[in-house]
Formats: structure tokens, C-alpha cells, sequence
């Protein structure tokens, strides 16, 4: 059972396949004291990407946007109500177990660790479980200590490891198989900083040396800043966004600002639009612009006009622009009602 | 299905190494367990007290209801782990976490939460069992000493079955366990007295319906050398391991069915 089963992979590179996928959820409200009301919600709304091998990518939202439905179809524990779906070139809900061997899955606020027992035996029934063989369980097992400094953790009963400590110990369990895969659901949520660096670290790592294939969700930017190439962004069931970090920027129409600082107080700058002062404190003034525009323009008109000293352009924080991004889809298109 | 015995070995193990570790609570418990199951049946022996017969059964006689139906029970309860609370998994989302490993899902269910502690059930059960099949008065011939083997065994599956039929409705339904227990624990005790006692209607329903009769009324009967409840031909005594893989196959359906349709959580 050991090494690559030969399965057929759709297109070359294409490791998971989403292709028009949707999950509608039949959802009951009580109306009255006995009349109940059906209507649909569409969880996940017709979204369609592939992610090649090893790539490192960050699926964000905000609450309720589809996130976890996603994964949870792309793991099997969902059918999905319409589209097509493939992971390694399985069909993840109807051949969930096949698939089981070659995906980890880390759940953030659930865990797979045996309260109980010593960290050590939650790894030795993987062991069995996955039919691990002897020789590749004990040098994996080996490196994700090292990696996930867990040495003097093993012999402690799960109960006692602090928030960090089990989540690290989770994400091991989830990659003693080698898995191809690896999807964790907000695998950072109420760490510390020092734990949230750790994890992410170990990711990149993982990702290096084994070309491990990682798909995470998370509300921690920061995630997505330090470990992810590429971001798809989910609302409302519809994929807005997918694409680099980087390039976020332009299409939530996010403004960067320069901060202009003069030899006296000034009224507001005479600017074009759509560039604008968006705030005055004594001599400095901030002047918003289209993000995908050149500052050069901006700097040369305002130098010319006005004594500058000093000048610098501050980039829109990736949070920001996020939740601008949000805000503008609920202005254009309010909720996706059925 | 050897794959998912092989999980329910490695899981129920693990279940049992957790329990280990609160060895006090262990013991306390398991006495405790043996203790409350054993009232029902002094509840028998006080009524014994009063009367000679109970619908014109003896006190072995229905001592031998009483063990059958608590053995046949204490095992599928033994055995079905954390069926009856599912819908709790499901509600915490931890149901999510046995879906994504390579072994059956059911075999996880059925050895999670697995506990020793529940032998309780079973050694009072069997105690009872052994003291009424010395006691009543039997006319033992092979077939017999075969059935009565045959019967718990048989019982225990119905009961099983019915544990899973129950699980997979509390995929649906998450709130579903006391509908179960009113089965589960209602049925074991009804037959823990003689069929006679019930209506007709009740009894037919747990004949023909929920097939519950074949635990032990109808076996018992046999052994006992009773008249069959509703009048059944001789053979339906030796048809309960019949009746019971009906019930698995048709509770393993239904299993089926609750889970490709499970809808998880909302996170």
C-alpha cells in the first residue's frame, strides 16, 4: 500500500479539480408554532479552480462565505449538490477511504488526538491504521519532531498540552502518511504569535521538501502573507477572487496613500481625481490614489506646485483592502437569496 | 468488512487504554453498573414475593426472559460504542474528524467511547442466565442446548441493529437519542416479562414490525416448552439468526443512506 497508487490525474499539474461546484443546503425555518418554512441556501455557488502540485494557496472569507463547505467537499465528508470534483483523481465523496491515504486534514478547533493518552499512541494508531510502513513511520516520525519540536511532548497525555503544543502535535498526525495533500482549517486560530510563527514556518518547510500540495483557510492574514503564493477569496459562495497576494491589491480596488510632508500648513492639495486628501495634520497631508496607478505623477504635480520636503507611499494593508472588497459586493449585489 | 473489524479492534483499544487511565472512576463504575442493572431484577424477585406466577410463568422461568434479554442486550451495547449519542458527534463536529480517516466509518462509531465498564450489564446478565437455566424446569435436548448459545447471540445483533438503524437516524435527525433509548431500553425491558402480559396489538407489533420478539420470547418459548406468542409455527424458534442479519442488512442500509446524506456542521 505504500507509494503512489496509480491513479489517473485529469489534466498534467492539475492536482485537485473544481469545475462548477455548488452545495445547496435545504434548510428548515420554524415559522409560527407548527408551520415550517423550506427554503435553499447556497453555501458554495458554482466555483471552479485547479491547484497544481505543491502549490501553497489560502482560501479566505468571511464567516459563513463557504469556506469549510469547500473543504469539506474536497475531503468527502460533503457531497457536493452539483459540478465536478476531483483530488489526485479521485472523486472525493464517493471514494472517501481510497482517498483518506492520501490526504491530511488538520481542523483547527477539532482534533484527531486521543485526550487521554500520551501523544505517542495517537501517532502509533496512525501507524496501523494507514498501514504505515515501519521504516517510512519512523523517519517521518522522526523529522516532524525534530520539525515541530514536539521530543519532550510525546510521553504527555493530550490533555495537558497547551492550544499550540496540541495543534502542532495535529498537524503531525495529519502528515505521518505522506500525505499528497494537506488541508487545514484555520490551523491558527487562538494560537500565540510565537505558535502561529511556528506553524507557519514548518509549513513552508514541509511544503519545500516535500512539495506537499496546502490548502488552508483562515481569518489571520498574516497566514496568508507568510506561507501562501496564491489566495482565492470566497464570498458569498462565489469565488471573487484568485490569484497572488500581490495582485489583491488592484482588484479590490484597494488606494494606496502618499503622505506628503510640506514647509508650512497648507489648505488641502489641489489634486486629480480620483486622487483626494484624505486627511490634513499641520504641515503633513495624506493624498489617497488608485492603488494601480503610479505615485511618480501624483509626486511631480504636488512638487511643483508646493514646497515638499519629504514624501512616502504607503501600500493599502491587505486587510483593508479585503474588507473593502466585501463591503463593495454586499453594496453592488445584496445576499444571494434564493 | 475485515477492514472495519480490523478499525474496530484498533479503535475500541484505544477507548480502552483512555478508560484505564482513570482507573478509580473504572472501578466505581463498573460496580456501580452492575449494581443498577441488578435492580431491575430485584425489582422481579420482590414481585416473585408477592405472587407465585406471572401469567403463568415461574420465577425461572422468567428469570430466563429477564437474562436473556439483559445479555443479549449488555453485549450490543458493549459492542455499538457511541451509537446512541451520535447526534452529540455530530452537533460538536467531531463526527467530521472519523470521516477523513481510510477505515469504515461505522466500525469507528461502534468502537468509539468503547468501554469495559459496560461488562457490568453483561456479568449480571449472564449470572441470572446461568442460575434460571439450573433452576427452571427444562427438558433439555440437543436442539435446545444449541438455541439458547443461538439466542443471545441472534438478540444481540437485533438489538445492534437497531443501535445502528438509530445512529443512522440521528444523521438526520441530531436530536433523535431519546426515540432510540424508548426502543433500545424500552425493548429490553418489555421483555424481560412474558409476552402474555402485553396486548396482543403490542405484541404483534415487536413480532412482525420491530422484530424484537425473536431476542427472546420466541426462542424462550422453545426452551421453555411454552406455546409461542400469536400462535407462530414450531420452526420460527430457530429463525432468529434469520431475522437478525434481515435486521443488520437492513440497518446497514439505512446507515448507508444517513450518511451520504450528512450535512455537518455549520464551521
Amino acid at each position: 500500500m505504500s507509494g503512489r497508487m496509480g491513479t489517473t490525474e485529469g489534466s498534467e499539474g492539475a492536482f485537485i479539480e473544481v469545475d462548477g461546484v455548488e452545495k445547496v443546503f435545504d434548510v428548515r425555518r420554524r415559522k409560527g408554532l407548527l408551520r415550517r418554512e423550506r427554503h435553499q441556501v447556497r453555501a458554495v455557488d458554482s466555483i471552479s479552480f485547479t491547484v497544481a502540485r505543491g502549490e501553497m494557496v489560502g482560501y479566505i472569507g468571511p464567516n459563513g462565505a463557504g469556506k469549510s463547505t469547500t473543504i469539506k467537499m474536497l475531503t468527502g465528508i460533503l457531497t457536493p449538490s452539483g459540478g465536478r470534483l476531483r483530488v489526485a483523481g479521485i472523486d472525493p465523496s464517493r471514494e472517501r477511504t481510497r482517498l483518506a491515504h492520501r490526504i491530511g486534514v488538520v481542523f483547527g478547533q477539532r482534533t484527531t488526538l486521543w485526550w487521554d493518552l500520551p501523544l505517542i499512541d495517537s501517532y502509533k494508531l496512525m501507524h496501523r491504521m494507514y498501514r504505515i510502513p515501519d521504516a517510512r513511520y519512523r523517519e517521518n516520525l522522526a523529522r516532524l519532531v525534530e520539525l515541530l519540536d514536539l521530543g519532550d511532548l510525546l510521553e504527555v497525555p493530550v490533555r495537558q498540552l497547551s492550544l499550540g503544543q496540541r495543534m502542532r502535535g495535529d498537524i503531525a498526525a495529519a502528515l505521518l502518511h505522506d500525505p499528497e495533500v494537506l488541508y487545514l482549517d484555520e490551523p491558527t486560530i487562538g494560537l500565540d504569535v510565537v505558535s502561529k510563527t511556528r506553524v507557519r514556518e514548518f509549513l513552508r518547510q514541509v511544503n519545500a521538501e516535500r512539495a506537499t500540495t496546502v490548502l488552508l483557510t483562515t481569518h489571520d492574514l498574516q497566514d496568508i502573507e507568510q506561507v501562501c503564493s496564491r489566495v482565492m477569496v470566497i464570498d458569498h459562495g462565489r469565488l471573487v477572487y484568485d490569484g497572488a497576494l500581490a495582485g489583491l491589491h488592484e482588484v479590490g480596488e484597494g488606494e494606496r496613500t502618499l503622505v506628503v510632508d510640506l514647509e508650512r500648513e497648507f489648505p488641502p492639495v489641489e489634486v486629480p481625481a480620483p486622487a483626494r486628501v484624505v486627511r490634513v495634520d499641520g504641515p503633513r497631508q495624506w493624498v489617497a490614489f488608485p492603488a494601480s496607478e503610479p505615485a511618480a505623477g501624483l509626486v511631480t504635480r504636488i512638487a511643483e506646485r508646493y514646497p515638499l520636503v519629504d514624501l512616502s507611499v504607503r501600500e493599502p494593508d491587505i486587510e483593508a483592502v479585503i474588507a473593502q472588497m466585501y463591503a463593495e459586493r454586499a453594496g453592488r449585489a445584496p445576499t444571494q437569496s434564493s | 468488512m475485515l477492514e472495519g473489524l480490523r478499525a474496530y479492534r484498533m479503535i475500541a483499544g484505544m477507548w480502552v487504554r483512555s478508560g484505564m487511565t482513570y482507573r478509580v472512576s473504572f472501578v466505581v463504575t463498573l460496580f456501580g453498573n452492575l449494581v443498577m442493572t441488578g435492580l431491575d431484577f430485584v425489582g422481579i424477585l420482590l414481585m416473585f414475593s408477592q405472587v407465585d406466577e406471572l401469567a403463568g410463568w415461574s420465577l425461572p422461568e422468567v428469570a430466563f426472559l429477564y437474562a436473556a434479554s439483559v445479555t443479549s442486550f449488555g453485549l450490543a451495547h458493549l459492542a455499538s460504542g457511541s451509537m446512541q449519542q451520535l447526534g452529540s458527534r455530530i452537533r460538536d463536529g467531531s463526527f467530521d474528524v472519523l470521516l477523513v480517516r481510510p477505515v469504515p466509518v461505522l466500525a469507528q462509531v461502534g468502537g468509539d467511547r468503547f468501554s469495559l465498564r459496560r461488562l457490568g450489564r453483561l456479568a449480571q446478565g449472564g449470572a441470572v442466565l446461568g442460575w434460571a437455566l439450573v433452576a427452571a424446569d427444562i427438558d433439555w435436548t440437543v436442539s435446545k442446548v444449541l438455541l439458547v448459545p443461538l439466542m443471545v447471540v441472534s438478540g444481540a445483533a437485533i438489538f445492534v441493529a437497531v443501535f445502528v438503524a438509530g445512529a443512522a437516524f440521528q444523521i438526520y435527525a441530531q436530536d433523535a437519542a431519546e426515540v432510540q433509548n424508548a426502543f433500545t431500553y424500552g425493548g429490553t425491558t418489555m421483555l424481560q416479562y412474558p409476552p402474555a402480559v402485553f396486548g396482543k396489538d403490542l405484541v404483534r407489533g415487536v413480532t412482525f414490525v420491530l422484530p424484537l420478539a425473536f431476542v427472546n420470547w420466541v426462542p424462550a418459548a422453545h426452551v421453555l416448552g411454552r406455546p409461542y406468542p400469536l400462535a407462530l409455527p414450531g420452526w420460527v424458534a430457530f429463525a432468529s439468526p434469520l431475522v437478525a442479519a434481515g435486521c443488520c442488512a437492513l440497518a446497514g442500509l439505512a446507515w448507508r443512506t444517513g450518511l451520504r446524506s450528512y450535512r455537518s456542521v455549520g464551521s
